[in-house]
């Protein structure tokens, strides 16, 4: 732009162009950045309920204060060119030519290449922390030390259930968790390919059958969050949805003794080996319920 | 024509055609497939009361479907008649008795732990008059679930060398059947979606497509209305 002729300006005036829409951008970073950084990170999901979650939302925050001055740049070129180079009333009169510039050219490349490879690096450190909530295969590289309470996470069309292997294998179809506790969930399917999402504790993790997905969330104080099927899977997709709780450890007790005495009854049949119909506790599962499908 | 006006007439018909697949996609994943049957309410020292009458059948027959070899539930009307509606209208805060006549073989359960009736009065069900609390997931024909209202039972089948097996529905008394009965109680007026979870599809990859996949057969909604 430095040096172009313009049809509406002279070449004198034009020299200045850059100079403007730095200053601008420079001012308006200066002020943006930190009030989208205090006001608006906070605001993003999925919030405070596990160390995950306040993990993401710092990323998040982090990422967007990164991407607020390239936002700034973007608005104030544009509107600086708008009102600076918008052709004079009269006739039709063709622009200035447009010539490279190599310092832009370069100084872009620098800059989007600075940008793009800070992201990569926070992003994958960030990851390898405890693997950010989401799911990590059977063989998982981001594994938090320290112990952790095992749940098991089983999709089906159309419903999630819950097992707890240090509970006998007991099974539910309610996700209830222990507070200020390491959760280790081991995602799997029955059926179709499902995705377990449970939001407000930023976990997601896809539910393939025959597969082991881990996942790891740190839970915080008692709450309630929601869990939703994120992978198109049937009739019932947006149905397959409930609520799970965050609860302090004698509910937890309590919740466990309740749910063992309802499970007793299954537990025989639970208990026989696959061949014979049942599902006695493992990874992953290969029921054969096929007498009449194909 | 001026562009302007070109511009507006083609974003009022994108937003016209958007319109009309959100309708049809909502329409689809609610109600469509099967028209809605208004479950006749009593009242039974102020409190209502509702009677479920359900067949559910190997294979649904010519009179009641263009698919008449596909599985299904069916609904006793009124007048004695068995119709393919899986849509029911239900009062909020009711009590409802169920009584669930299966005609159908065993297919087994993929999950064996929805074998075990919960949401129910009692957490019990009563198969051919007797209490039960868990049947064998292997003898499970079929399931009657309502996720979101906690309630699910696994219907067991009918043995498969039983006398007089039906054939097209709709299935008469004289027919092999099982007999389930419970109650449960309906809540605060809402949308809920029952289903089958066992794959019960003859013919069908997993057994959990054709009539598993589609409303009307083993798969409906309870319209709780205040």
């Amino acid at each position: 732009m430095a040096g172009q002729p313009s049809a509406a300006s002279p070449p004198a005036e034009s020299t200045s162009h850059g100079l403007r829409v730095v200053l601008a951008w420079l001012i308006l970073s200066a002020v943006a950045t930190p009030l989208v950084a205090i006001y608006v990170g906070p605001l993003i999901p999925p919030g405070n309920a596990s160390t995950q979650a306040t993990e993401q939302v710092f990323d998040n925050t982090w990422m967007l204060a990164v991407i607020t001055p390239v936002i700034c740049f973007l608005v104030v070129f544009f509107a600086y060119a708008l009102l600076s180079f918008r052709a004079a009333p009269g006739g039709v009169v063709d622009g200035p030519p447009l010539r490279n510039d190599s310092r832009v050219q370069v100084l872009w490349m620098i800059a989007t290449g600075l940008i793009v490879l800070f992201l990569a690096g926070f992003g994958t450190y960030e990851l390898l922390q405890n693997g950010a909530g989401g799911g990590q295969g059977p063989d998982p590289i981001a594994v938090p030390s320290g112990q952790k309470f095992q749940v098991q996470v089983i999709g089906q069309q159309w419903q999630f259930t819950y097992r707890y292997p240090s509970l006998g294998g007991l099974e539910s179809n309610q996700l209830v968790l222990p507070a200020h506790t390491y959760i280790e969930l081991n995602v799997t399917s029955l059926d179709a390919v499902h995705s377990f999402w449970a939001y407000e504790l930023g976990v997601k993790a896809d539910a393939n059958p025959g597969v082991n997905n881990v996942a790891y969330v740190q839970t915080k104080d008692p709450t309630t969050f929601h869990v939703r099927c994120a992978e198109l899977c049937g009739l019932w997709h947006p149905y397959m949805f409930n609520n799970g709780r965050v609860v302090d450890t004698s509910q937890f007790q309590k919740w466990a003794t309740q749910q063992e005495h309802l499970y007793a009854s299954i537990k025989p049949f639970m208990d026989k080996s696959e061949s014979d119909g049942g599902a006695p506790y493992s990874k992953t599962y290969f029921p054969q319920p096929d007498r009449r499908a194909g | 024509m001026r562009v302007g006006v070109k511009l507006l007439l083609v974003a009022v018909a994108v937003m016209a055609a958007g319109v009309v697949i959100g309708f049809y996609v909502s329409n689809l994943t609610t109600l469509a497939g099967s028209p809605t049957y208004s479950v006749p309410v009593h009242n039974v020292d102020g409190h209502k009361v509702v009677n479920l009458e359900l067949q559910t059948v190997a294979a649904v027959g010519p009179k009641l479907s263009p698919n008449p070899d596909w599985v299904s539930y069916l609904i006793k009307d009124q007048s004695g008649q068995w119709k393919r509606e899986t849509v029911w209208d239900l009062p909020a805060h009711a009590t409802v008795h169920v009584t669930i006549y299966n005609f159908d073989g065993a297919s087994g359960l993929r999950n064996p732990y929805l074998a075990r009736p919960q949401g129910m009065v009692g957490n019990r069900i009563m198969v051919d008059g007797k209490p039960t609390d868990a049947i064998d997931p292997n003898d499970a024909s079929h399931t009657f679930a309502v996720p979101a209202l906690g309630l699910i039972l696994a219907i067991p089948g009918v043995a498969d060398d039983a006398k007089n097996p039906c054939g097209y529905a709709p299935c008469a008394m004289s027919n092999a059947h099982r007999t389930i009965k419970f109650t449960f109680h309906t809540t605060t007026p809402g949308h809920f979606r029952w289903q089958c979870f066992v794959p019960c599809a003859a013919g069908w990859v997993y057994g959990f497509g054709g009539p598993m996949q589609t409303i009307g057969y083993m798969d409906g909604f309870l319209n709780v209305k205040a």
